[in-house]
């Protein structure tokens, strides 16, 4: 498995569960990075079930908002399945403003997550 | 507008870069909480302050270290008052597409001027749109 720096990635049985080390993802190189390190998980390592862990995360910006739809993409084309998870309040407003808890499905906790593959 | 009892003022020319925004961001913000503004209002202004750099530095200034950022701020305990402008061409903000309509949900960019709106009281670019004000009333209710 490739090395992680935004990324802690562990497994649950079939379903890669990624946590996200950086509570604010903000500048362009980190978003890049991010953005390269999830698309690795579905591009190089196949993986098909992924479910992203926001816990941690207490800002994100629309350029994460942009790399978070091209990983859903990504993952589409492969057949997989995306979900998100423990996203609090502040973050599922934004995700609520650009509708974008349309295009995502967003669960509460990562048990529930977990049980909707 | 001018005889809003201002509490913080700041005026800063910062160059294309990321970083330099972070900066004067971290300003503003540690300014915000000072007086005493509420968690989720801090996060929303830090949200729209964030997207309006980020717009100024890599669309207006397209990261030209020979270009800078003009930033003018006021806050006080209810009110605060930004303008941003860079030195680029500018942009006519009514043709960013809207990217909740259906068809656009999954294009992956043109977010940010919509998070601006959504989470500031008034946001108004100038004609050229190379400069953006924006506005933010504290609720009454807010803590």
């Amino acid at each position: 498995m490739a090395a992680h720096r935004r990324l802690e990635v562990s497994e649950v049985g079939d379903v890669t569960v990624v946590r996200f080390v950086d509570r604010k993802i903000l500048d362009e190189a980190s978003i890049q990075e991010l953005g390269q390190e999830l698309f690795m998980l579905v591009e190089t390592e196949k993986r098909k079930k992924l479910l992203l862990n926001f816990a941690k995360v207490d800002f994100l910006s629309s350029a994460a908002l942009g790399k978070l739809i091209t990983l859903d993409k990504k993952v589409k084309a492969n057949s997989g399945k995306l979900k998100f998870s423990n996203i609090r309040p502040e973050i599922y407003e934004v995700f609520a403003i650009t509708k974008l808890n349309k295009l995502f499905d967003i669960k509460d906790d990562e048990a529930d997550a977990l049980a909707a593959f | 507008m001018s005889d809003h009892p201002w509490t913080w003022r700041t005026e800063k020319s910062i160059p294309s870069e990321t970083g330099a925004g972070q900066r004067v961001l971290e300003d503003v913000l540690g300014q915000l909480a000072a007086q005493q503004w509420g968690e989720h209002e801090v996060h929303g202004v830090h949200l729209a302050l964030e997207e309006a750099l980020v717009n100024a530095i890599r669309h207006g200034n397209r990261s030209d270290k020979n270009k800078q950022v003009h930033v003018a701020c006021k806050v006080s305990p209810s009110k605060l008052w930004v303008q941003i402008q860079d030195e680029g061409p500018g942009f006519n903000p009514e043709e960013v597409p809207d990217c909740t309509e259906p068809d656009r949900l999954e294009v992956p960019s043109g977010r940010g001027i919509m998070l601006m709106r959504a989470f500031m009281s008034r946001v108004e670019y100038n004609t050229a749109g190379n400069c953006v004000v924006m506005e933010k009333e504290r609720r009454a209710e807010a803590g």
